[in-house]
């Protein structure tokens, strides 16, 4: 269907089709991250033995979230007085549209997708990009020391684990021969891609905890040294932007994790196909955010130049090993 | 036109990793630190001076609040001050009760240490695991006293409670408990690796320069130097008990951690066999006359708490007050060498070094 609007002529209808379309995905997203949040919250308070929130929206504070949310709309906009101003209010835009703007192309089941783009590998990876000009932006804005040295901690991991990043999906792009997400899911109908490309997934999956800024990579937020790192002069609305922004990448990454190597909405065996797609993406998807949300309650966080270290030293050589040893191996069968 | 220039960052005195109210003046190029400056006082009470206008009773409730993470070894250090002024000699029982109350305060502080530190390091769960068994080490030490952090716990001549019922059989049961637990720390912390690329030779210094500096407790004994004041000048029953001062050479990050570790599992030990020689029944305060006055002179004790050396310093006119009154507070004379050790290290560094010292702050404030 979206594929006939978009050559059709441009008409009003076609614009509110796809305001309404977009508007959609949108609070699908705003659902997930309010339910992400509490879902790490309880997942850590359990692994910490505590309760996790309890009190807002029944014995599993299912309505704690929204209670946050709420507050932080009605929370003082504070701006500093030396800030960049113009600088200080676009930051969180900037680093919250391109995260929105990636989910479009993610393939939830084969049918529901909002843009299936030719070269939707590349487009998420391009887009993505951008959120680390918006975190400097703020980081350089704010006029603060720690968002300071924040901002630009944050340039050099997020420059530097998106080339493993890069690299590592390079692998599977060989055996697929397309950038197309829908076909990278198709061509896991045997066998999923985690199993041929193993090192190409654990080289994926550090890189993208570090794209994440989670821990044991969260070193521009770094609360113990950084205090909040690049958002520590945000309040309210504007600082809920920047958390935003890290949830849906989140989101995103986990997807793209799922399409990638789990085989996105393809069932485990071919004779649990009566689940319907929808499901089994849902399910690999959240047992990917529950290995973060693990990882986060285990790790202590690494130092500074020991993850440059190892993503210079270690995550790219391993990358460019498995694309050669991927390529010779294509060859040869 | 550009330029680099040095950075002065204010780290603290509101900081999440500095553990109070200290403040370090940084100049810092990039993220390496050029030079550091430590600012204290921001917590200064001024106990040694109030104590001036005190009875020697009254000042024991100002020592809680000096090192509120092992209160039961200031109470101790000053109450070892007056009886050593007046000759008091302590019933047994009495000090066995100290003892206990004081190995326990350590297992405490120890494991408070150890949560702090690593959720410095940025990993969240161990605090929560420490503070779990720290809490029962409190539920202790308040069915002790009544408190569970300002005890006030001791009095001159013996202490002021006597243990209730039952109450040795849970420190009993509660040793294995510790010990097995210990074990889980070390399988979720100290094995990993990412753990150990932060903390593995950083903030380094000699045995010299540990002596140089007047460092004491598991800082000093991270260097090699065997000198633990429970063995060497034993006070208090120390000298019944069979335990091991636990020393390392390297005199970095991860041995000071280590040294805490085995610490746990010595004062264990000597809990251990408290509980084996507790007395059944006995005084718990020795005769002490209703207004307690030392006499004319002066006195310095010194024991060993978790932090290090604690020293206390009274000089007598013969009132009921001191005429004046000195604590060494270890934590105080064991951040001297912080500037030292921060030279040229980078920011997370810094948050290790600092970590791994140990200090409180209403220790080094006074």
């Amino acid at each position: 269907m979206i594929e006939g609007l978009l050559h059709d002529q441009a008409s009003l209808l076609n614009f509110v089709i796809f305001f309404v379309l977009a508007a959609v995905l949108l609070l699908v997203i705003l659902g997930f991250v309010t339910y992400a949040i509490l879902a790490e919250r309880k997942v850590m308070g359990f692994m910490q033995m505590r309760y996790g929130p309890n009190q807002v929206g029944g014995p599993w504070g299912l309505l704690q979230t929204v209670a946050d949310v709420l507050k932080l709309l009605l929370k003082e906009d504070t701006i500093p007085k030396l800030a960049d101003k113009p600088l200080f209010i676009l930051a969180p835009v900037i680093a919250f549209a391109p995260s929105f703007m990636v989910v479009a192309t993610i393939p939830f089941t084969d049918k529901l997708q909002f843009a299936d783009i030719g070269v939707g590998l590349l487009y998420y990876i391009a887009v993505s990009g951008l959120t680390t000009i918006g975190v400097v932006m703020a980081g350089w804005s704010s006029n603060n020391k720690f968002a300071l040295l924040g901002g630009m901690r944050a340039a050099a991991q997020m420059i530097s684990y998106e080339i493993p990043l890069v690299m590592s999906v390079l692998g599977v792009i060989l055996l697929t021969g397309s950038l197309n997400l829908n076909e990278i899911v198709a061509a896991q109908e045997n066998v999923w891609y985690i199993l041929l490309q193993p090192i190409g997934f654990i080289v994926f999956f550090i890189a993208s905890v570090a794209e994440l800024n989670r821990i044991p990579f969260d070193l521009p937020e770094a609360e113990n040294e950084l205090i909040a790192g690049y958002f520590v002069e945000y309040s309210g609305f504007r600082w809920a932007f920047f958390m935003l922004s890290e949830y849906v990448y989140m989101f995103a990454m986990a997807s793209l994790t799922t399409v990638l190597f789990l085989g996105g909405w393809l069932p485990l065996f071919s004779f649990l196909d009566f689940i319907p797609g929808a499901v089994w993406f849902a399910l690999k998807f959240s047992l990917v955010i529950f290995i973060l949300l693990w990882f986060r309650s285990t790790f202590p966080r690494i130092k500074a130049d020991q993850l440059m270290e190892f993503g210079w030293k270690v995550l790219l050589p391993v990358a460019l090993a498995n694309i050669f040893l991927t390529a010779i191996i294509k060859e040869l069968l | 036109m550009l330029r680099t220039e040095e950075m002065l960052l204010n780290v603290g005195p509101q900081h999440p990793s500095t553990h109070g109210v200290f403040r370090l003046i940084l100049k810092i190029d990039g993220e390496t630190i050029k030079e550091a400056k430590p600012v204290i006082g921001y917590l200064h009470r001024g106990t040694e001076k109030l104590a001036e206008d005190l009875q020697y009773t009254q000042i024991i409730p100002y020592t809680d609040r000096m090192d509120y993470v092992s209160a039961m070894t200031n109470n101790y250090v000053i109450c070892h001050a007056v009886e050593t002024m007046m000759g008091i000699e302590v019933p047994e029982r009495a000090e066995f009760l100290r003892v206990m109350a004081m190995e326990l305060g350590r297992v405490s502080s120890h494991l408070l240490w150890w949560g702090t530190f690593v959720l410095d390091l940025g990993a969240t769960s161990p605090l929560l695991y420490a503070f779990r068994e720290r809490e029962m080490i409190l539920n202790l030490l308040n069915e002790l006293s009544g408190a569970r952090l300002t005890f006030n716990y001791m009095r001159v001549g013996g202490v002021k409670w006597d243990a209730p019922e039952g109450w040795v059989d849970k420190v009993r049961e509660f040793i294995p408990h510790m010990r097995e637990q210990i074990k889980g720390y070390h399988d979720l912390v100290t094995g990993n690796e990412i753990f150990l690329n932060r903390v593995k030779g950083i903030g380094k210094y000699t045995k010299e320069d540990a002596l140089n500096y007047s460092l004491s407790g598991p800082n000093l004994r991270c260097t090699g130097v065997k000198w633990d004041l429970r063995k060497n000048e034993p006070y208090s029953i120390y000298d019944r008990f069979n335990f091991d001062v636990p020393v390392r050479e390297e005199g970095d990050v991860l041995s000071r951690y280590h040294v805490r570790f085995a610490e746990i599992e010595e004062a264990l030990k000597i809990l251990e066999q408290c509980v084996e020689q507790f007395p059944e029944e006995g005084p718990i305060l020795a005769k002490v006359p209703k207004i307690i006055k030392a006499p004319k002179g002066e006195a310095f004790v010194r024991i060993e708490s978790p932090r290090g050396e604690i020293g206390c310093y009274i000089a007598s006119d013969g009132k009921k007050e001191p005429y004046r009154l000195k604590f060494r507070r270890p934590s105080f004379y064991n951040l001297q060498i912080l500037p030292k050790l921060l030279e040229g290290e980078s920011i997370s560094n810094l948050i290790a070094i600092l970590g791994a010292v140990d200090i409180i702050l209403g220790e080094v404030d006074g």
